[in-house]
């Protein structure tokens, strides 16, 4: 009897490394392991680039100037009651807002025509309209810096002729804000229209074809078979582009560097201005943070429609 | 409704004429079924008829008005695409009214129109469905709905049974006859498929490259095929073509097969070929159904020839049985209890009461 005990015991001894063994090659062999495992390099680089600075901003929205001691939100009631940070709210919605309406009308509407140029001369076309959108933005708006000079530009030049001018377009709030607004939907237009394009090519022909039969004209056409095809289209892009307009800071920091008297300062070069140029890295990192509530409301509403007619077509 | 008239209409892209003009006149109520290979220009001419392409040239009459400029919402037809062209994002409902919302038609007519037109068509319990909850069948029926609500003159379907499985098409054929029958509507229909052009049409307008090669009801172009095309196009399997010629023999006009194969011309047909010159090349166009199997008792008319089979293709209540003549595939229609087994000797009977002649070089048959 004893022995046959031993003999149990020693083999239970035998088999347990092995049975680890063979589940650490069940858990290596698993999809989701191998699967987690490719992955892992950008998770890695995610973490780093994204989400690190990310977390690391929020603890420095907590901290004092000298960034020595803890103020928690003492940083955030501070901006609360400072005027000039209600007006660069005011200014990132109007400037956003604004250009990306511009930017998705004149999208659709180049679109449409590049649409209906037939074969090889709507690649060329295509390929021209999207020069503004492949130059590096520092660099085409420094060209536009230059166009928009108060004494020696061109547009003041040719206005003169016209017995316009000359516009202060830098140095006036109404026209510096229209400069910046513009210069970007200038950059940001083509990317609508390149997107439209691509939505309006995926329409099918039998559909407007079914509507002429049905008796819609060219505007009832659009109303009723392209924008409803296309509106996913349309809302993923026009949320893609509020953030990204939302956030920009080269136009106007090379343009008019948020001037005259902060008229024109954006979420991100104020935060430029207060963290960097003004030694305030916590609230600097305070005032770059307020995009990110604001930005989520969008992203929730139009994802929400977007996932609610997902599975329509 | 409304009579419908093609004169001498063209369409050209580029050097390209994809119909080289024709005429056609549809009366009112008719079912026309224009049928034809890929690229015979059927499609092309539907689409002129819609306003959906310009006409190079002729004139289209809707109910004796010249439409030619007209465009199509102004031409009151209605079409059902190959691929239904529901708007995907729009209920059941929604797609078959939106022809009457543009027109501003009072709400209680909309929804009169759509309850009866779905219920004609028995999908009234889809009708607040998304064209993607349906099935191909329910969508074809919906794109058939959205043309019935409108009550135009003039139906266009385009292929309309081509998506469609095999059983799902048989069945949209009988409804599609149905609906005709019930709103009779003058309908121009495209298809390639014969069995759909024999099934559904009053009169079959056969087309190839860009031409009609004949109109006629199915049992005209059936049994009077007037081109090797038509004879060809028209049965399933195709009409058998045979090279052959006429020789004076003791009297008698006797069709040679081959050298040991010739026929003496049945009585029925010899007046009408006796007169045709015996150097002419010509074919014998024979369907499958009248080469059968030899029978004790032939009527006059029906000579047998012993073959070899080469394949035999049992059908269940037939057997399908090809072999050569000379090089040229032959396929006949036997019972399937004549005992035919593939590279089997078989004594076949071709019935000549039913034999076409026809030019082998103009394809004409005489």
């Amino acid at each position: 009897m004893a022995d046959v005990v031993v003999e149990q015991g020693r083999l239970a001894r035998a088999v347990s490394p092995r049975k680890k063994g063979a589940s650490l090659r069940n858990v290596l062999g698993r999809k989701s392991t191998v699967a987690f495992f490719l992955t892992l390099p950008l998770i890695l680089l995610i973490t780093m680039l994204v989400l690190y600075p990310a977390f690391y901003s929020l603890y420095l929205a907590t901290l004092n100037k000298a960034m020595t001691k803890f103020v928690g939100l003492g940083n955030f009631t501070f901006l609360f009651k400072r005027e000039t940070f209600w007006m660069v709210v005011k200014q990132s919605c109007i400037f956003a807002i604004t250009a990306v309406i511009f930017k998705a009308l004149i999208g659709f509407i180049v679109a449409h025509f590049v649409h209906n140029i037939p074969g090889k001369k709507q690649r060329k076309w295509r390929g021209m309209l999207l020069v503004p959108w492949v130059i590096p933005p520092a660099m085409s708006t420094l060209a536009w810096l230059w166009l928009f000079d108060p004494s020696y530009s061109a547009f003041n030049y040719t206005l003169s002729f016209f017995g316009v001018g000359p516009i202060p377009w830098l140095g006036d709030t109404f026209w510096a804000r229209f400069s910046v607004i513009l210069v970007n939907v200038w950059y940001g237009a083509p990317f609508f229209l390149i997107m439209y394009l691509a939505a309006l090519k995926s329409v099918p022909d039998q559909l407007y074809e079914a509507a002429s039969i049905d008796g819609a004209n060219w505007w009832q056409k659009i109303w009723h078979i392209t924008l409803p095809m296309m509106r996913n289209i349309i809302a993923i892009t026009t949320l893609f582009s509020l953030i990204v307009t939302f956030a920009n800071f080269d136009i106007v920091r090379i343009l008019t560097s948020g001037g005259p008297l902060d008229r024109t300062h954006l979420f991100a070069t104020w935060a430029f201005q207060v963290g960097i140029q003004s030694s305030d890295i916590p609230l600097g990192a305070c005032v770059s943070l307020f995009m990110v509530p604001i930005l989520a409301v969008a992203a929730i509403f139009i994802l929400r429609d977007v996932n609610k007619r997902g599975n329509e077509a | 409704m409304a009579d419908v008239a093609l004169r001498k209409v063209v369409k050209r892209y580029d050097d390209v004429e994809a119909v080289r003009g024709i005429d056609l006149d549809i009366a009112d109520h008719e079912f026309i079924v224009l049928v034809g290979p890929s690229g015979c220009g059927k499609s092309t001419t539907l689409r002129m008829i819609a306003g959906l392409e310009d006409i190079s040239d002729g004139d289209i009459m809707i109910g004796g008005d010249v439409v030619n400029d007209v465009p199509p919402k102004d031409r009151d037809i209605a079409m059902v695409f190959q691929n239904y062209a529901l708007y995907p994002h729009m209920t059941v409902a929604e797609n078959m009214s939106f022809g009457l919302r543009l027109k501003h038609y009072p709400k209680a007519e909309i929804k009169a129109r759509v309850t009866e037109a779905a219920r004609l068509l028995d999908i009234t319990d889809l009708i607040d469905r998304k064209p993607k909850q349906l099935s191909g069948g329910q969508r074809q029926r919906v794109a058939m709905g959205r043309a019935i609500v409108r009550n135009p003159k003039v139906f266009l379907f385009d292929e309309p049974l081509s998506n469609l499985d095999a059983k799902l098409r048989v069945q949209m054929r009988i409804e599609i006859k149905k609906v005709h029958q019930k709103v009779r509507t003058t309908t121009v229909y495209v298809t390639h498929d014969q069995v759909e052009a024999m099934t559904l049409a009053d009169r079959v307008v056969v087309m190839n490259k860009g031409r009609i090669e004949q109109i006629g009801t199915p049992n005209e172009l059936y049994h009077k095929p007037a081109t090797r095309f038509v004879a060809g196009f028209i049965g399933s399997p195709a009409m058998n073509f045979i090279p052959c010629r006429l020789e004076d023999v003791g009297g008698t006009v006797q069709i040679r097969l081959t050298d040991r194969i010739a026929f003496p011309l049945p009585p029925a047909r010899a007046a009408r070929y006796n007169a045709l010159p015996r150097s002419e090349k010509l074919l014998l166009g024979i369907r499958p159904e009248h080469l059968t199997e030899s029978h004790a008792h032939l009527e006059p008319g029906v000579e047998t020839f012993d073959t070899v089979l080469d394949v035999t293709e049992p059908m269940g209540m037939e057997t399908l049985v090809y072999f050569g003549l000379e090089g040229t595939p032959i396929c006949g229609r036997v019972d399937p209890n004549a005992g035919a087994k593939d590279g089997a000797p078989m004594r076949l009977a071709m019935d000549l009461n039913n034999m076409h002649l026809l030019n082998d070089e103009t394809g004409v048959v005489l």
